[in-house]
């Protein structure tokens, strides 16, 4: 697999220096607008990186988005705006929370229904164990 | 009955991992598909790097399919791939367009007098801001685009000869050019 | 010479633990007592192998073997001694003979600590421990091994990966392989238990210490990961839900599920096929998280280097072990129900409630780190799941547990006390609301927001219910018998609950995150502390070259601390950010280093105020601390006579035991 091994080379080189902080100081209107930014940015992926969140990425792609980030927010663009203006350009990949359509109903209706599976079965084991009048009068110790 | 649904989940879990195992050697992980293929093309107006003061723009490359060829200095994989557009580039019947991405213009001027230069023309890019546009999230990446501007077919990491051959040829025989280039 | 010892030394404890495999098993099968007693020495003579490997790679790093290529891989000349000695699980081969070494001593323990079991209980748990282990030194000797050896040998080394270079990190993959491996015991008591057909609940009883004891290390693997994240990669943050995080996470949420049905099962006989599937369940996913880490199926920061053949290998050994597991257990798992009767309030349905939300969050977390795989396979496109799902769903499926987790204790076994729950569910309520509302108003010294106002309450409604049963005990129970080792544990591991939840819910509300811009003698104010930048000075240490930063930090004019953070750089270019972080019990001061931002000295500065950051890992502690205490109960130590009549008790359905008699039984 000599071009995968290639890519990961490259990937090195995109300076993804492992555990390096991101740190921009960007100049924020005001502290809530500096809380919305990290906010937004933790939401969304480093696309170069191997599992990292677009806030705290060292990567030259992920400083030119949070730049970016940044500029529509003094626009006036809202998060939502922001969002889809980067999944028209990368993809749903970029975002950390999926967005709810067919494609995702199994990731996120999926626990919910193997949540009413489980209750079910648990009712229904509750419902053939269980009796009204169990077995009472156990000393105290009995428990531990 | 009841008692087999772990070990039914279970095995279509280790097919699931089967498969994953079997998609990531012949995949590469981080490659994401661009959502722009078959869209236009973002707007584009960049200054050329032999000669700053003169630009090129999306409009001035319409009427024609051209090839976009991001790379950049300091980029290995692309000195990788250098030797390939040296090779091929000519041959494609179609105007490869070097796009010089986040680079300073004396790097890549001597980048490309050391390698050679492939290119027809060669646009610099120094704040990547464009190339934000186009979706690029590394070098080097190379796009089709036909003659109405539409991005046909991306391709990410080194282009090979087996790409060119396999992957890009066939799209541009389509686009009805004539490569030199036999497959 | 050496390594290649070391390298036989594999080979012969591969050999042995075959040995320890087939002959017990077999043995048990037969009835021979001769084949059943080969168990103890094979046990005794692979771990004098495994050890002596191990040694060897210790060995080889300590005096710079660099002909040995897994050394020269990741350790080199100027590495500080005591980081050799960690580098030898700084990757997989390494990592993998960690593993074996791990479940060399769990099985050892288990050889020890089990003279008072039945023989053929014995010799079927030591050869399913055997069989574990014959699948990873072959995985091992076949595909990672470690004493390869590059020739001519390089005259120095590359180096540790500098991420690994760290004293959490020197005792964070010990401890959560203690965790993983030690499910091992669990599961190899429920197959032995499944070969048996013993479907009495003396098996759990016998497993319950050793599973309670992998829980506690678990979770003690899991803090000590999240602190090493949060203290060294500078982000500030102390969980990601990163598939690695996850591999480890799952094994603990079954785990804690499976030490709850376990008592279900051996107080009241109930439950009893559940308690076998969670015993094979939690191993499992210690088996899966391994793959996944191994295998490089996963993107995560974490992974090791992947190669397709290991990834195939385990997968294998993956598949053998729990698809032979599951399929003995559709095939034997006791088919009727069984156990004592129970009304449908009391402890029993507490428990079965607790573990379906348990497995639920469990599959949860499962969906969401193997759906971008189903995403590819399906071609949905291509997905990314992080925080955003897992964080929200989570704490959704856990809120059940939460507003449960008080009645538990109150609640008896068979039969709760209905107008007691009433009572503290009052008490526990009123506690909540007025008590958790204050706690969340003074630590957020205000109108709090929502995530902390929900810390205060939850963490409040928990401490009600601990000290309210700890109370009960205490006025109603003589002195000396109030809390026995288990319930003490129960009580920590409950407490720990509580504390994870204020820490986690107010650290999230509060912290104060800033990037700033400061030269030399210019302050940021961040959560009301004054940061003083004097600086960056360069510094140098065994194998790095460091600027490091000085900020003075006051408050009210009261200088506070002072706090050094480092942006390092390892050979080979690898830049490393050091945190600095003033750690206190109520906040932490936490400063990271950037870039240099060109004249007059400034720097670009990430600074944090995170108030209750510790309780996070205070409360994972705590839960460990209460797997371990429940070790010292006493009817785990009691010497029993070598008769023992309960032996052949069928099912716990024939009488109430008393507590002497199950003592005995000990």
């Amino acid at each position: 697999m000599k071009p995968v091994l290639r890519w990961a080379a490259l990937a090195l080189l995109l300076g993804v220096a492992l555990a390096a902080t991101a740190i921009d100081a960007l100049p924020f209107k005001d502290a809530a607008q500096e809380v919305r930014f990290q906010n937004l940015t933790r939401q969304l992926r480093c696309l170069v990186c191997q599992n990292e969140d677009l806030s705290d990425s060292n990567a030259k792609l992920a400083q030119d988005l949070r730049y970016e980030i940044f500029q529509q927010m003094q626009a006036g663009r809202s998060n939502a705006q922001i969002k889809q203006w980067l999944v028209d350009r990368y993809g749903d990949y970029v975002l950390y929370k999926p967005p709810l359509k067919p494609s995702n109903y199994a990731l996120w209706f999926g626990p919910f229904v193997l949540l009413a599976i489980g209750a079910g079965g648990v009712g229904i084991y509750l419902r053939r164990r269980a009796q009204p009048q169990a077995a009472t009068g156990f000393d105290e110790d009995e428990d531990w | 009955m009841k008692l087999y649904v772990p070990l039914a989940i279970f095995l279509a879990l280790v097919g699931l991992f089967g498969f994953g195992l079997w998609w990531n050697s012949t995949h590469i992980p981080t490659l994401v598909p661009s959502p722009l293929i078959g869209k236009p093309a973002p707007d584009w107006k960049l200054p050329l790097l032999y000669h700053p003061r003169q630009s090129l723009d999306k409009a001035q490359m319409l009427g024609r399919p051209y090839i976009l060829n991001v790379f950049a200095s300091w980029c290995f994989a692309c000195a990788d791939e250098h030797p390939v557009l040296m090779a091929y580039g000519r041959d494609l019947d179609v105007p490869l367009i070097g796009y010089d991405y986040k680079d300073k213009r004396g790097d890549a001027l001597a980048w490309l007098a050391k390698h050679g230069d492939p290119y027809t023309q060669v646009v610099a890019d120094e704040s990547g801001r464009t190339a934000i546009n186009f979706g690029v999230y590394g070098a080097p990446e190379t796009y089709l685009i036909d003659a109405r501007g539409i991005i046909l077919w991306k391709h990410i990491g080194p282009l090979t000869p087996h790409v060119i051959r396999e992957d890009l040829l066939p799209r541009l025989l389509k686009l009805g050019v004539h490569p030199k280039v036999t497959t | 010479m050496i390594p290649e010892l070391g390298q036989m030394a594999l080979i012969l404890a591969l050999l042995l633990a075959s040995v320890q495999a087939l002959f017990p098993l077999l043995g048990a099968w037969r009835g021979s007592s001769a084949l059943m007693r080969m168990a103890r020495p094979a046990v005794a003579g692979q771990f004098v192998f495994v050890v002596l490997a191990y040694a060897v790679l210790t060995h080889a790093f300590l005096v710079n073997d660099f002909s040995v290529r897994y050394v020269a891989e990741n350790s080199n000349l100027t590495l500080p001694w005591y980081y050799r000695f960690s580098a030898v699980w700084g990757a997989h081969a390494g990592s993998l003979l960690l593993w074996v070494l791990i479940l060399n001593v769990w099985t050892l323990a288990v050889a020890m600590f089990s003279r008072r079991l039945p023989e053929a209980f014995v010799a079927r748990v030591l050869g399913v421990m055997g069989l574990v282990s014959v699948g990873f030194l072959a995985f091992s000797v076949l595909t990672s091994n470690p004493f390869v050896r590059v020739l001519p040998a390089p005259a120095n080394g590359m180096d540790l990966n500098p991420v690994l270079q760290d004293p959490g990190l020197v005792i964070h993959p010990p401890m959560l392989y203690m965790g993983y491996v030690g499910f091992s015991v669990a599961f190899a008591f429920a197959i032995a238990a499944l070969l048996g057909g013993a479907f009495d609940n003396l098996w759990v009883r016998w497993a319950r210490p050793w599973t309670n004891a992998a829980f506690g290390f678990l979770s003690a693997g899991i803090v000590l990961g999240s602190w090493w994240s949060y203290a060294e990669l500078g982000w500030g943050g102390w969980w990601f839900w990163d598939p690695v995080e996850n591999a480890s996470f799952m094994p603990w949420l079954v785990g804690a599920a499976l030490i709850h049905a376990q008592a279900v099962t051996e107080k009241r006989g109930g439950l009893r096929a559940w308690t076998l599937l969670l015993s094979i369940f939690a191993f499992s996913l210690s088996l899966l998280g391994t793959f996944l880490v191994r295998s490089g199926l996963l993107t995560s920061v974490h992974a090791f280097a992947s190669d397709p053949r290991r990834g195939m290998f385990i997968l294998m050994l993956l598949g053998l072990a729990v698809g032979a597991s599951l399929l003995l257990y559709a095939l034997r798992a006791p088919k009727v129900v069984g156990g004592k009767p129970f009304a449908l309030a009391s402890r029993e349905t507490l428990i079965v409630v607790g573990n379906l939300m348990l497995v639920v969050a469990t599959a949860m977390v499962l969906i969401g780190t193997l759906y971008p795989i189903v995403g590819d396979a399906l071609n949905l496109g291509r997905v990314s799941i992080g925080p955003p799902y897992f964080g929200p769903l989570f704490i959704v499926l856990m809120a059940p547990v939460v507003l449960l987790l008080p009645f538990g204790p109150f609640a008896r076994w068979g039969h709760a006390d209905l107008r007691e729950w009433k009572r503290i569910g009052l008490i526990a309520a009123l506690a909540s609301v007025i008590g958790g509302s204050l706690f969340a108003w003074a630590a957020s010294g205000g109108m709090p927001g929502w995530q902390a106002w929900l810390g205060g309450l939850s963490s409040a409604w928990v401490f009600a219910g601990v000290a309210l049963y700890a109370r009960k005990r205490w006025v109603s129970v003589p002195a000396g018998r109030r809390f026995p080792a288990e319930m003490a544990g129960m009580l920590l591991g409950h407490l720990g609950v509580g504390i994870f939840l204020a820490g986690a819910l107010l650290t999230n509300s509060l912290s104060v995150e800033r990037d700033v811009r400061l030269a030399p003698g210019q302050t940021a104010v961040v959560g009301g502390y004054t940061f003083r930048f004097e600086g960056v000075t360069d510094v140098r240490g065994p194998n790095w070259i460091a600027h490091q930063g000085t900020l003075v930090v006051t408050r009210d004019h009261q200088q506070v601390t002072v706090l050094h953070p480092q942006k390092r750089e390892y050979s080979g270019d690898i830049v490393q950010t050091k945190a600095a972080v003033s750690a206190g019990l109520f906040r932490d001061l936490y400063v990271a280093l950037g870039e240099s931002l060109g004249a007059h000295g400034a720097w670009a500065l990430r600074l944090y105020d995170k108030p209750f950051v510790r309780w996070v890992w205070l409360g994972g502690l705590f839960m460990a601390l209460g797997g371990f205490v429940t070790l010292l109960d006493r009817r785990f130590r009691v010497a029993v006579p070598q008769t023992d009549e309960s032996m052949s008790t069928p099912t716990a359905d024939a009488q109430p035991i008393t507590p002497r008699a199950r003592e005995a039984g000990a």
